[in-house]
């Protein structure tokens, strides 16, 4: 170490604890306090889609590149790769959201709203990397801020909703004849979500939160314009005890994958939030072959996202729900 | 210690030890040891191939006559085993060309009801036998079960043998047991079910299946499926592979049956390679091959279903049971 530290010549100011130096031989060196250590090489993360709790590449063995805007902010090199998911990968994702959801169903709405409200803390302890991932997918740092923060509150507003919607939508109906009617809301299954273009987090919180607070689980198609932050988004649904399989991540092509999930019989409705029309016409034939409930919308601005009144409410909630009606003898 | 080169060195030898049998008197001479790493290695290697459209079709249809439909279970009742042998008739409403099962494996009790639902068909009607699924019962007991379910009209018996022999090296009483069952069996087929996942090791099962055949079983089969871990594909291939051996010193052909733990169409293909590549094609027929199960039959029509239409299918589309 010594000798090491002799061969160094210090290129900041002696007042630093860490300070940059540069060894004779031309290779960067870092000094802490006495000790001089070279400069390490950072991590580059291996970016992953998010099935049954875990990160997994795609079956497939393909990926896509993903340009990044700015890159000083942490190890990711310029360019990225991304899963490209395969059909197969959405028919494994189908069938862990469908084994998961009769136990999420079963949860009481307590707890759901339980969860959703620690992945409102994960998220907050996340804050920073969610804005810098927006700001590497192209957005300003203001505007990464803005969305993130009205991420983190949507699955406040989510967490909330979990016990309540029920009373909300739920009714006791005039019937003539000696029996009460009552109609209550029940979750419909699995929903296959394709997530807007853009905005990229608050897209995807906005449209797969509502979905669970329901009781459905969900396979969602990440926006390929941004996937990485839809994968940082999930590295918080993994820390949220958020059982595995209740909410599906898949990055890559939405026009390979959603026409696989809107005719997966297994997916019970299928909610996609695209500019390609073409995608969309062919989402609602695909569908109705297998008798799905398809809802298609052409991607609104971005505005309407981060408003409350529009990008959040009851009827988000209730676009996925069943209604049962149960007749019940008076007096009994 | 006298030299074993001379003969004068031999006898001295001989007489200074006693034989080995005196020192373990349940010794008896068995096949070579299993090699559990090629074993492994060969079967997962087959399960890596990939099989599609056409072949893939064929073969999933092949299982499907190759299935022994089973429902082994306390709650068992006449109505749910004629749901059953409804389903092993046709198992696919839409198509008459899928199907039929081999058989139907019940237990003795529900061997007339099934006996009578299929009544005029191709399909088996296979009963559990020998106090199933321990076998942990006198033997006159265990015969009385195999003759009885003759009886009702079995025209298969699955019968289990005694582990607690097996493992504690008795292999006499389990060859006797199984010879006396084949023999209280007539004219029915007799599987002997190893109970593969309480043996232990590929060397108890492959001595286990040896004893099996010799003894007159007709097939062999894997598990009971009340047991975890059951039907394996190494533990499969171990006992094709005593099959192939047997019928390259006899020329008598037995038939295989794995059973509990097959549940997905890729499964059942995979089971389907390791016998056309162990034992070659005249194996590939409901005579000498036969998967026992019950969640398998719906996977596979699921997969026959989505090959038709193109489209993943819901498993709320297929009857249960």
């Amino acid at each position: 170490m010594a000798a090491r530290k002799s061969a160094a010549t210090k290129v900041k100011s002696k007042g630093n604890r860490i300070s940059q130096v540069k060894a004779t031989n031309g290779t960067s060196l870092v000094q802490v306090d006495e000790v001089v250590l070279p400069v390490r090489l950072r991590i580059a993360k291996a970016y992953k889609m998010y099935v049954g709790g875990a990160f997994v590449r795609s079956e497939s063995g393909r990926y896509f590149q993903v340009k990044s805007h700015e890159t000083s902010i942490d190890a990711d090199p310029s360019v990225i790769n991304i899963p490209r998911g395969s059909r197969k990968d959405v028919r494994d994702a189908v069938l862990t959201a469908k084994n998961a959801q009769e136990k999420w169903a079963a949860r009481t709405a307590f707890n759901r709203g339980q969860i959703l409200y620690r992945l409102a803390e994960v998220m907050e302890s996340r804050r920073d990397e969610l804005i810098s991932s927006l700001v590497r997918g192209g957005a300003t740092a203001e505007k990464a801020a803005a969305e993130t923060d009205a991420a983190i509150d949507r699955s406040i507003y989510y967490a909330g909703f979990c016990d309540k919607f029920q009373s909300l939508v739920a009714s006791s109906n005039p019937v003539s004849g000696p029996h009460f009617g009552f109609s209550v809301p029940e979750p419909m299954g699995v929903v296959g979500v394709a997530a807007p273009e853009a905005p990229a987090l608050l897209g995807l919180v906005s449209t797969v939160l509502p979905v669970i607070t329901g009781g459905n689980t969900v396979v969602a198609i990440a926006s390929d314009r941004d996937p990485r932050t839809a994968i940082v988004f999930c590295e918080c649904l993994a820390t949220s005890d958020l059982p595995g399989g209740v909410i599906n991540v898949l990055t890559g092509q939405a026009a390979e994958m959603a026409p696989v999930l809107a005719k997966h019989r297994e997916v019970i409705a299928i909610d996609a939030w695209t500019r390609d029309a073409e995608l969309r016409a062919t989402l609602e034939r695909e569908g109705a072959g297998s008798i799905k409930r398809v809802k298609t919308h052409a991607s609104p601005s971005e505005r309407f996202w981060l408003e409350d009144g529009e990008g959040q409410g009851l009827g988000w909630i209730e676009r996925f729900l069943e209604t049962k009606t149960v007749w019940h003898p008076v007096g009994v | 210690m006298a030299s074993l080169a001379t003969k004068a060195g031999r006898e001295a030898a001989s007489l200074a030890r006693p034989p080995l049998q005196d020192f373990f008197p349940l010794y008896v001479p068995g096949p070579p040891p299993v090699d559990q790493v090629a074993v492994e290695e060969r079967a997962s290697s087959l399960a890596k191939r990939s099989i599609k459209k056409g072949a893939k079709v064929a073969g999933l249809k092949l299982a499907i006559a190759m299935m022994d439909l089973t429902t082994l279970e306390g709650k068992d009742s006449a109505g749910k085993v004629r749901a059953l042998c409804n389903k092993a008739l046709r198992p696919l409403e839409t198509d008459a060309s899928v199907g039929p099962c081999a058989a139907i494996c019940v237990y003795p009790n529900l061997v007339p009801v099934a006996k009578r639902a299929l009544e005029g068909s191709t399909v088996k009607v296979a009963s559990v036998a020998t106090a199933f699924p321990s076998g942990q019962s006198p033997l006159d007991i265990k015969l009385q079960d195999v003759r009885r379910a003759v009886e009702f009209g079995a025209d298969e018996i699955d019968m289990v043998i005694d582990r607690g022999a097996m493992l504690s090296g008795q292999y006499a009483k389990v060859y006797d047991e199984i010879a006396a069952t084949k023999e209280a069996c007539g004219a029915a087929h007799l599987k002997v079910i190893l109970e593969t996942g309480e043996l232990g090791s590929y060397d108890v099962v492959r001595r286990a299946s040896e004893i099996g055949i010799a003894a007159g079983g007709d097939f062999i089969k894997t598990s009971t499926g009340k047991v975890q871990p059951a039907a394996t594909p190494p533990v499969t291939l171990v006992m094709l592979e005593t099959i192939r051996d047997h019928y390259y010193a006899t020329g008598r052909k037995i038939g295989m049956k794995p059973a509990g733990g097959v549940r997905t169409a890729k499964q059942a293909l995979h089971y389907l390679v390791l016998v056309k590549e162990t034992l070659g094609d005249e194996w590939l027929t409901p005579d000498l091959f036969r998967f026992g199960a019950s969640a398998l039959l719906n996977d596979v029509l699921m997969q026959l279903e989505k090959e038709r239409t193109g489209n993943y299918q819901a498993a709320e589309d297929f009857s249960k049971d």
